[in-house]
């Protein structure tokens, strides 16, 4: 066997397909109903934002914009001319649909990164070892996530969720991880002399004190969920990304480009929004 | 009881503390076992006992293990070896929650850089301990007013710590700690990092709180003069031992060795040394009993030009000079309040040096050193110079 692997190459990609295989089948029992229920949930969610006029969401967005850049125009005043552009565009429901895959994407990458880059935190090891792991999962190629996430959840808005996932999560770890440490070891000494428990010293001192960080992680991970769900379009997933993709296999240069600029004035607006929830205070 | 008592309290930082602590049982340096083993000897077999209501100043050089010492009290840090005693438990055996409840209930502590929380208002700083201990929230906000107000900062309550000046911002420090109404107090450096005139403020206010609240304090400095100051007694470290245990004049007077005594020859000695240390037991005469004839006669012997009165309850009535007293002989004058001289100076005896020294300077006649107006000793200029110099040769009834 081993002169196989000298003379044919060691097959790492059939040991890929075959384990994703057996994830696939082993796991179906859990794949199966989470990508029909939380398939089925997200579709609402983004029905219900649709029925919403756009003009109603487009001043809401405008007035949260207007008070967390501090009561100045700029921001507020770019939404409102950003969001009419994509409705007046025709692009409304594929904004909604993007929106909503790039905020529960970055939802789950949130509940599920925090948690890791705190346990990060408290344990050498556990840092020792995530950090090849996230290092990996940040380099790979996004596109390659695609693949098992067909496999596993079929094509559609759920295997975009869980490429993003993957992809995305991994600077809210780090950052999580990174603010804690960075917490003054006085502060924490502090905390501890009082008679915290470590559960206090978390809620009450490392966590308001790491927010800054861990919101800067947060909004990586939102930037990157963005770009991961206009790449999912690939495999079906709704949303602006499917308009520029179809437009790409057409060579419609023009709808190519307004698509596009439906995406950029979204990430501004997203990106804006999730520093200015760390800049406050 | 002690309050606290420290056993052979052994810290050692490092992968391989084992056979750094037989080492150090073996009577290694810590420099010797930092160079064979990389591991360093942070304190090593500290013993001492702090009883309540007492100021333990714990002094070194930096570097010297205050810091690790002061941390073992509460177990911030784990000792390697040896046992610390709050009340009698033993710290070292109790489990998280046991010794979250002696911190939270017997163990206050005050940080060189304060260590406040700067998301938090000073009234929510220092509410602190009290908000982990799930008090309701308008008594933990009660107490920490009164805590604030105590260290007179009653007016601050919702500003943030970074609005505050460094010494306000230590007193919200100490409020935070006073709060919990601990029975100990750790304060490692906790004045270190103010400029010299808040310093003196704090410690003066230190001293006061500490005579109305009774509270045991345990303070950490590099500061001789701070110590000498503030403590009741004094440890001194180096190199993670500890060398001489005593009252400042202890120190001061009988330094236990080399490193003790260079260490104080740094100090500047007037501010600590009181008239008690350098007076003499004085000659003396009753002016209900005594005459010109006996006064003549008592500086004759002692060799002096000049002699104190007292009356029969040793208080200080003013002096008489032998030349006075000749003349009054000469002339059959009995009565001696006929040549008695009052201008006498005079200083308490706990008057420190410095002030003895303007005093004293200028004059001819010897100071007297009274204690509630009754006499207790003199002081020649002599005694003051040698003082200073720091050869006090004392009379060691008095020192
Ligand atoms: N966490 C630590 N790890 C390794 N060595 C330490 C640690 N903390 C303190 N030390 C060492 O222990 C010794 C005593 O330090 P410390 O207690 O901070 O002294 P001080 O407070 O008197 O300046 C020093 O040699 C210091 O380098
Ligand atoms: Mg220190």
């Amino acid at each position: 066997m081993l002169k196989d692997w000298f003379t044919n190459g060691i097959p790492i990609a059939e040991g890929t397909e075959w384990l994703t295989d057996q994830i696939t089948e082993g796991f179906s029992f859990l794949f199966e109903p989470i990508k029909e229920h939380f398939g089925e949930f997200m579709e609402f969610t983004a029905d219900k934002l649709m029925l919403v006029p756009p003009f109603i969401i487009i001043i809401i967005v405008a007035l949260i914009a207007f008070f967390i850049s501090g009561k100045k125009l700029g921001l507020a005043a770019f939404s409102i001319v950003g969001l009419w552009l994509i409705d007046n565009q025709g692009y409304w429901e594929h904004l909604i649909n993007t929106f909503t895959l790039v905020l529960i994407a970055s939802l789950l990458s949130v509940i599920i990164g925090v948690p890791i880059g705190i346990l990060m935190s408290k344990s050498n090891t556990v840092e020792a070892i995530m950090k090849p792991i996230l290092d990996f999962m940040q380099t790979m190629p996004a596109f390659v996530y695609l693949i098992p996430a067909v496999a596993f959840f079929g094509i559609g808005m759920v295997p975009g969720i869980f490429a993003s996932l993957i992809f995305a999560t991994p600077p809210t770890v780090r950052f999580t991880n990174l603010g804690i440490r960075q917490v003054s070891k006085e502060l924490v000494e502090a905390s501890e002399a009082f008679g915290s428990t470590g559960t206090q010293k978390l809620l009450k001192v490392e966590l308001p004190m790491a927010k800054a960080t861990i919101m800067a992680g947060i909004n990586q991970t939102v930037m990157l969920a963005l770009s991961m769900v206009v790449i999912a379009s690939m495999i079906g997933a709704p949303g602006l990304g499917r308009e520029v993709l179809s437009a790409l296999q057409r060579a419609q240069v023009g709808t190519g480009f307004v698509a596009g600029i439906g995406i950029v004035i979204l990430a501004i607006i997203i990106d804006r929004f999730t520093q200015s929830a760390n800049s406050k205070e | 009881m002690p309050i606290i008592e420290a056993k052979n309290l052994t810290k050692v930082f490092g992968k391989n503390p084992k056979q750094a602590i037989e080492l150090l049982n073996q009577g290694s340096s810590k420099e010797e076992i930092l160079k064979k083993t990389g591991s360093t000897v942070g304190v090593n077999k500290a013993s001492f006992s702090v009883e309540p209501g007492e100021i333990f100043v714990i002094m070194g050089l930096s570097g010297s293990g205050k810091s690790t010492l002061v941390r073992l009290i509460n177990r911030l840090i784990e000792p390697t070896t040896g046992s610390i005693l709050i009340d009698g438990q033993d710290l070292a055996k109790m489990d998280k929650k046991e010794l979250r409840q002696v911190r939270r209930e017997k163990l206050g502590m005050v940080f060189q850089r304060f260590a406040l929380f700067p998301n938090r208002t000073v009234l929510q700083n220092a509410e602190y301990g009290l908000e982990i201990q799930k008090l309701p929230k308008e008594e933990r906000a009660k107490k920490a007013r009164e805590a604030l107000e105590l260290v007179g900062l009653g007016g601050y309550t919702d500003q943030k710590p970074d609005q505050l000046s460094g010494g306000m911002q230590q007193r919200v420090g100490l409020a935070r700690a006073l709060a919990n109404d601990p029975e100990v107090l750790l304060m490692d450096e906790a004045f270190s990092a103010l400029d010299p005139l808040i310093r003196k403020d704090m410690q003066d206010e230190l001293i006061d709180l500490q005579s109305t609240m009774k509270k045991t304090i345990i303070f950490i400095t590099h500061d001789l003069d701070e110590a000498l100051r503030i403590g009741d007694r004094i440890a001194l470290m180096k190199d993670g031992s500890i060398v001489q245990i005593g009252t400042p004049e202890e120190i001061l007077m009988n330094p236990a060795n080399d490193y003790v005594e260079r260490f104080v020859e740094d100090v500047d000695r007037s501010k600590v040394l009181t008239a008690n240390h350098i007076m003499k037991r004085p000659e003396t005469i009753n002016i209900e009993k005594h005459g010109p004839r006996v006064a003549l006669e008592r500086m004759k012997e002692a060799g002096i030009s000049s002699i104190l009165a007292v009356d029969s309850k040793r208080n200080l009535k003013g002096y008489v000079t032998a030349e006075d007293a000749s003349e009054a002989k000469k002339k059959d004058i009995r009565d001696i309040s006929e040549i008695l001289l009052t201008d006498i100076k005079q200083v308490e005896k706990d008057t420190p040096m410095n002030e003895i020294f303007t005093i004293i300077n200028g004059s001819s006649i010897p100071t007297a050193v009274v204690e509630n107006d009754r006499l207790v000793g003199i002081i020649v200029r002599g005694a003051v110079i040698a003082a200073l110099a720091g050869e006090s040769e004392v009379d060691s009834e008095y020192a």
